[in-house]
């Protein structure tokens, strides 16, 4: 099977539903995770806060939290919340391929 | 002569100054830095508003909580300069060749649209400060009846369950006062439970039911009309509310922003296990600083104490450090009616029930309101004064055990 196949059934998720292995992410997971989490059909704005989310968790090595990711994706908290709803840390993480972000004890 | 260098003089700035100065030869200074002349115990916060501690009581002067030989210079830090080895306070500069970040964590109402305004301190209240607490006394005070909203802001805050101790005082409050049945408590918060971890969560929500307070959970606080009294969501959820107790967003001292030290909270990241800043081998960070995931609670303070004068020491010889912190924290949560439950956790483990091993006041129950636990809570004053702070052992141990918890829960949940 070709990554442009690959389904989110055949990639390894954990009980909430994120995936495992950031590296079976591909664009189109990405956008079966959001149907599948009834955000819909991607847009740009979309597009924008995952690619950021990505980009900042490989260098950080941990994905980013909400306000991390308001102050520095250039999406703001308002939109965020348009974009993902409920909670837009936790939705984005679980759609970019990440692991969840780290709970604030 | 060599110095080191502590920024802010609260719980953990405090007690590592202490110890240090004990372990340190006299080629060394200990010198703290921190402008507040009253040193405040910060825990009796959560009784200040309801007439069940006293403010003058809760003060020491901040001279009297250094042990001999602790330089303090009683000034605001401005910023800090990595690569000189230099921070900057009003006026002058300090040189150091170790330094400890120990400038704590703050609420910060203006974060929030529309929080600060007419209604501050009139209808909206936090009683994380000495001036809040004091002026939430007088609003409670003359509160008939009405909708009282408890809103957490933003996460991570400092003493996370300080506001669910809040809910818990405030329902015992107006039991006794005669009006409870006229005053409807709501918890609104950005967590999807009571509580981060999932048990502690389970069993604290269930308190919140027993005890009629409403739970609005993932709810994040956005802005606030003062003047029509509702708190409004970012996703445009409402509560209106008669009296609002809010835990405003918190962030480190605004001076590591300024140094270019701090995350997007402006606390300072540092390696969990070591307590060394990730930005600068000579930087340790201490306390409610840190962004590491462990509670930000004066407990988490004393453990971490342990290992960082440990690793301190370690550094004025050029030894390598010790990994040894691991995430242990341990909160009294007052849950009314003088009864408080123990919570024990760290950076792998959740709070469970069970037992904690402690010597003289015997096993206390973990999760679990008992009476025992209040007279922990309380004893804790008196600890904070005369162990805690001068840096003398104190009888618990500094590693989560896990003697006494019960695991079967945790599988459950899970
Ligand atoms: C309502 C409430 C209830 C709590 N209950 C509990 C509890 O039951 N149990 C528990 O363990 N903990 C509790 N805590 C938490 C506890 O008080 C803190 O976690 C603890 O004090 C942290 O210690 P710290 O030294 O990191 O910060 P702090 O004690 O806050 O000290 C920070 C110090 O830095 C100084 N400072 C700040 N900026 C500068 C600057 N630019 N230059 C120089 N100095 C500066 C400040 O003046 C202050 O003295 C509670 C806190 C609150 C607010």
């Amino acid at each position: 099977m070709t990554t442009a196949e690959l389904t989110i059934q055949a990639v390894d998720r954990n009980e909430e539903g994120f995936l495992l292995d950031s590296s079976q992410w591909t664009p189109d997971v990405a956008q079966q995770l959001a149907e599948e989490a009834g955000v819909g059909p991607l847009t740009d704005k979309h597009w924008t806060v995952l690619t950021f989310c990505r980009e900042d968790a490989a260098q950080q090595g941990q994905p980013p939290g909400l306000r991390r990711i308001s102050k520095l994706s250039g999406v703001n908290m308002k939109e965020l919340y348009q974009l993902f709803p409920k909670g837009p840390g936790k939705l984005a993480a679980k759609i970019a391929g990440l692991p969840k972000p780290q709970g604030c004890i | 002569m060599k110095r080191l260098l502590i920024l802010g003089a609260g719980t953990a700035g405090t007690l590592v100054a202490n110890r240090m100065r004990k372990r340190l030869d006299a080629d060394w200074a200990v010198t703290v830095v921190d402008p507040e002349e009253q040193h405040l115990f910060q825990p009796d916060l959560i009784f200040l508003p309801f007439g069940r501690a006293r403010a003058e009581r809760m003060q020491r002067p901040r001279r009297r909580t250094f042990s001999p030989g602790v330089e303090w210079i009683h000034d605001t830090v401005e910023s800090i300069d990595a690569g000189k080895r230099q921070v900057a306070l009003d006026g002058k500069t300090l040189d150091y060749d170790l330094l400890v970040i120990a400038t704590g964590s703050h609420i910060r109402p203006e974060e929030t649209p529309g929080l600060l305004g007419d209604h501050w301190y009139d209808s909206v209240f936090d009683f994380y400060t000495l001036e809040g607490a004091t002026r939430l006394r007088s609003a409670l005070e003359s509160f008939e009846g009405g909708r009282l909203v408890v809103n957490v802001v933003e996460m991570p805050i400092k003493c996370p369950v300080a506001p669910l101790e809040f809910a818990f005082l405030a329902d015992e409050y107006f039991t006794r006062k005669g009006n409870r049945a006229d005053v409807e408590l709501v918890y609104a918060t950005p967590l999807d439970g009571a509580f981060t971890r999932p048990v502690a969560s389970r069993i604290l929500g269930s308190m919140l039911d027993e005890k009629g307070i409403r739970v609005e959970a993932e709810f994040n606080a956005g802005e606030l009309d003062g003047e029509a009294r509702i708190l409004r969501s970012y996703d445009d959820r409402e509560i209106a509310y008669d009296l609002l107790v809010t835990v405003p967003t918190h962030m480190g001292a605004s001076m590591i922003e300024a140094s270019g030290l701090g995350d997007e909270l402006g606390f300072v990241p540092t390696h969990p296990n070591t307590l060394l800043s990730k930005a600068d081998d000579h930087i340790f960070v201490v306390g409610d600083a840190t962004d590491l995931a462990t509670s930000k609670a004066g407990s988490v303070a004393h453990f971490e104490g342990h290992v960082l004068t440990e690793n301190l020491l370690r550094a004025t010889q050029g030894r390598s450090l010790i990994e040894g912190f691991d995430g242990h924290a341990n909160c009294f949560v007052e849950s009314g009616f003088g009864k408080a439950m123990l919570i024990d956790f760290n950076y792998d483990v959740e709070p469970l029930p069970g037992t904690y091993p402690l010597p003289v006041l015997g096993p206390m129950s973990l999760l679990k309101e008992t009476r025992i636990n209040h007279l922990g809570k309380l004893a804790f004053r008196w600890a904070y004064w005369n162990v805690l702070l001068p840096g003398l052992p104190f009888p618990v141990p500094n590693h989560m055990s896990m003697t006494g918890k019960r695991t079967e829960m945790a599988a459950e949940a899970a």
